[in-house]
């Protein structure tokens, strides 16, 4: 168990590492690359959690499918001059330096917090298969899904309809 | 079913060390979700707000499936985060393009300069 322990809590600090890097690197392609491995980092968690159709999901379309959005919409933007990185730099360490305190004060704040509140955890759940809990249990949930697949799809065509007569003109 | 052949102490030993553990989790969590919405409110580039944004639902992903992990209900916990995936994947995408388009308009990604918005 303790060995079990160990091993979460170093995949944990892993995670925190990777946002970290995430959010302060210069970069964008960086940042982006840092966001698939926090994802890559989180699907270990979750396997280690017991939910391994949820981490392949995330394995497959957080670190695969987002990050090459990401990177796509990275590579049809401007590159930076030299002298635009210069003046970047030495802002964003005055912007972000802070954060590393920030997540230390918030992590600490949070532990001392627990020994103030009590939970008891409620009862096994009756259904314990994915597949069924998705296909019988919430269909309001696909329902949503759906809905929301098909929003996505008609505002992308409508966005990139919208660049493409600008275009024209 | 296996949690109830457990004797009483067992029980209630494991349902100390799981407490435990979900509030580890929690604090990372926490942790990640404030790195997420400092990103968001500190950023000047619109794509890594969008970044910010991830990192925030990565922190709500890995409560939700702790909270399912503890109370030993990892079904409804995955069902809900292919949910929240799935819209995760359409909110990012409707963004990056809503983000281009800006791109196109203004040459930048600066936030500083949507000030020309109408409105």
């Amino acid at each position: 168990m303790e060995h079990q322990f160990y091993f979460h809590l170093m995949m944990l600090i892993a995670i925190i590492l990777a946002a970290l890097w995430t959010v302060i690197s210069r970069s964008l392609l960086k940042a982006a690359l840092g966001l698939a491995m926090t994802s890559a980092i989180l699907t270990i968690v979750m396997f280690k959690l017991d939910s391994p159709l949820a981490a392949v999901f995330e394995l497959s379309v957080c670190a695969g499918l987002i990050t090459a959005i990401f990177v796509s919409t990275i590579s049809l933007t401007r590159i930076m001059t030299h002298q635009e990185i210069m003046a970047q730099s030495k802002d964003r360490m005055k912007r972000f330096g802070v954060l590393p305190l920030i997540i230390i004060f918030v992590g600490v704040g949070m532990w001392l917090m627990t020994k103030k509140l009590s939970i008891t955890l409620p009862p096994q759940a009756t259904e314990t298969d994915v597949r069924k809990v998705i296909w019988n249990m919430r269909h309001l949930d696909l329902i949503g899904q759906a809905i929301m697949l098909l929003a996505g799809v008609f505002g992308v065509v409508v966005l990139f309809k919208q660049g493409k007569e600008k275009e024209d003109e | 079913m296996w949690w109830f052949y457990l004797s009483k102490e067992k029980r209630k030993k494991m349902n100390n060390e799981m407490v435990t553990i979900f509030w580890i989790y929690n604090a990372f969590a926490l942790m990640l979700f404030a790195a997420g919405v400092y990103c968001v409110v500190v950023t000047r580039s619109l794509i890594r707000a969008l970044i910010g944004l991830e990192v925030m639902t990565k922190a709500a992903t890995l409560l939700i499936i702790v909270g399912g992990y503890v109370t030993n209900n990892t079904a409804a916990a995955q069902a809900l985060v292919i949910t929240m995936i799935v819209l995760e994947v359409v909110v990012i995408v409707v963004a990056a393009g809503i983000v281009l388009n800006i791109y196109r308009h203004n040459d930048s990604l600066d936030i500083r300069k949507l000030r020309n918005l109408r409105g």
